[in-house]
Parts: C-alpha cells; structure tokens; sequence
C-alpha cells in the first residue's frame, strides 16, 4: 500500500516537471525536503519528549486507572454483551483511557490485548459487533489534548497552537459517533446477510 | 487559553507527588519513550517528506488542488485540503508531510491551516488501525469496520471545516 503511494508521488513529480518545465525547483526541492525533514525532527523531538514524559507521570499516578473506572458505566452500554469483570472489559477500559490521555504507545499493546480476548470469546474468524465497535473507536481520534498537532503548530510560529482545541473535540466527537451509529445500522441488517451465508454454507457443505 | 497547558502540567506534577511516584523519574522514562518513538518515525517521515516535498517544488501539488477547486468549492471545502483528506486514513506520516506543507504555504493560523489542524487532530490512520487489530486477533472477515471507518473519517472531514468556520472566524 505504501509503496504504491510513495512511488506515484515520486513518479508523478518527476513526469510533471518533465512536462511542465520544472525540473530545476523539483532537483533543489528533493534536497530542501530532506533537509527540512530532519530540522523539522529536531525541532519536534523536544516537546514531543516534554509530552510523553508528563505523561508517564500521569500514568503512574494511577491516572489512566481513575479514569478507567469513570468510564466504565459508559462502556459496559457499548459492550453489553461483553462481562464488567471479565479481563477483555478492562483491557477496553484501559485502551480507551490511555487513548483520551493520548499515551498512544500503552493505548496499542492493550487494544491488542482487548482483541485477542474478544476473539476467544467467539468461535468463527469473522469479526464480531464487539470487535467491529473496539476497532472503530481505535480508528477515531480520542485523545483530549492534540499535542502532536499542537506541536507542528508551534514549530510552524503558531500564536496560540492549542486554539483548535474545541473544534478538535467536536469533530472528533462527531466522527466517532457516525462511526459507531453507522455501524449498529449496517451491523444490524449485516448480522441477516450474514447468518444466511452461513446457513447457506452449511448447505454446500451438507451437499457435499 | 495559556492556563490550560501550565496549569495541567502543574496538576499532574502535584498529583503524582500526592500519590508518592517518583514524578521525576518518570518524567525522564516517559521522555525517553517519546524519544524512541520520534527515532523510529524518523525515517518514514522523512521519506514521506520528501515525497511530498516533490509533489510540492514540481508543482503537481498546486495543479491537483486547482484541478479539484471547483468540486471543493461546490461542498464549500478548501481545495487545498483534499490531498490531506484523501491521504489521512492510508498515512499518518504522509498526512503530517501535506499538514506541514500547508503550515509553510498558508501559516498555521490561516483558515486552510487550522481546518488542516482539527482534521489531524480528529481522525486516526483507519486502514493501518484496522489491519493491525484484526491480524492481531487472527480475523479474516471484518464486515463493515472499514466502511464505518471510513464514513468516520469523512464525518471528521466535514466537521473540520465546519467547525472552523463557525467557532474560529
């Protein structure tokens, strides 16, 4: 997948200027890029560092358990077929948690954790609606603070990076909740398609 | 609006003193953590940079979101957005390569800049996500999770715009 990406971007750029007589900004450029990359790095590595170092103080605080506990009311509703004191409910309310206080590299390791319980809870290799809802919440953005997206701003002369906070909240709100509604309804007409192409596997295979 | 960083910082300083951690050595691992993790994106992101960078002095970049205005302008989307909008779920070092590109075009206070903000703010890379937690948990058939996914990542896409122009203007 990347590599096609990365490979029409390089192809194109050339053929473009091959074609539109740029060739000349395109061979400084290339240079520049790489350049800038690096500076833009250096520059990053800084607050990024800041952030996850605060982070980690929050987390052994027993922050993200605090937290976990407030929400689980909350999820116990988009995963009621999922038990409360069952080890895939936690490693949820864990994920979530680590997710909102934007500690992406605890946030996967228990994702992970949280899939492999919900696929022994089911016998079959297709994707349960627990499954499908876990996934979709790891596919919107719930972190509280955007600091990387803060970060660049800084870096890029912002007068107030964290101004788009609100906005970042409402949108990624919104993005999670067409997420999820969209998918109970398609989940739910779904679940039909599917139980009959299953019947109608068991079929063939009787037939055999 | 300059409280809520200082006084976050402070809180869980105070916190983690309350609660007797170390807060200093955890500062420390939780910095190196993020040192690691800014090494290890280092090199796709300066790949990606450098691809987008191409697609930028070549002049493909402009073309493409000259070609698109008339579309964006009729959903009432910046045209320059696009690429970002289009690249976002597949890449997240490729959607940061079209983000800092329209901080260095635009700043990163101009409408493009901030509606480019909230859009990386709001969404995550859906296909990567979605790969990695099935493969993990051994599932072939993931149903609708990538439509869902994807009609999210849309939703963030309007709503950044949206946004934007009624709390920022």
């Amino acid at each position: 997948m990347m590599a096609v990406v990365f490979g029409v971007m390089v192809a194109t750029s050339f053929v473009y200027a091959l074609l539109c007589g740029s060739m000349q900004p395109l061979s400084e450029g290339v240079m520049t890029a790489a350049e800038d990359a690096v500076t833009l790095l250096i520059r990053l590595s800084g607050v990024l560092c800041m952030w996850s170092g605060f982070m980690e103080i929050a987390r052994r605080s027993g922050l993200m358990q605090a937290l976990s506990k407030a929400l689980a009311p909350l999820l116990s509703r988009l995963f009621p077929r999922v038990d409360r004191h069952s080890d895939a409910f936690a490693y949820i309310t864990m994920n979530v948690s680590a997710n909102l206080l934007g500690l992406g590299n605890a946030a996967t390791p228990l994702g992970l954790s949280a899939m492999r319980e919900l696929r022994r809870m089911s016998d079959s290799d297709t994707a349960t609606d627990e499954m499908v809802t876990f996934v979709i919440m790891n596919t919107a953005s719930m972190q509280l603070l955007p600091t990387t997206v803060a970060t660049l701003r800084h870096s890029y002369g912002s007068s107030s990076p964290f101004d788009i906070i609100v906005c970042v909240w409402i949108s990624s709100a919104a993005a999670l909740a067409v997420g999820l509604l969209s998918s109970r309804i398609i989940g739910r007409k779904g679940n039909g398609v599917h139980r009959s192409a299953a019947a109608c596997g068991g079929m063939r295979l009787r037939a055999r | 609006m300059a409280y809520i960083v200082p006084l976050l910082l402070a809180a869980v300083c105070v916190y983690g003193l309350v609660r007797r951690v170390d807060i200093f050595e955890a500062f420390v691992d939780g910095a190196r953590e993020g040192m690691r993790t800014v090494v290890t994106i280092a090199p796709t992101l300066i790949g990606l940079l450098v691809a987008v960078g191409m697609l930028r002095s070549s002049g493909v970049l402009a073309a493409v979101s000259s070609l698109l205005t008339p579309v964006a302008r009729a959903v009432g989307i910046p045209a320059e957005l696009l690429p970002m909008g289009l690249l976002r779920p597949v890449s997240g070092s490729g959607a940061t390569a079209l983000l800092t590109g329209i901080y260095e075009d635009f700043g990163p206070d101009s409408f493009v800049g901030r509606c480019a903000s909230v859009l990386s703010g709001s969404t995550e890379t859906t296909f990567y996500a979605v790969t990695m937690y099935y493969s993990a948990a051994g599932i072939k058939k993931i149903r609708h999770t990538l439509l869902s996914g994807v009609l999210a990542d849309m939703t963030a896409f309007v709503m950044c715009v949206v946004t934007v122009r009624l709390l920022m203007q």
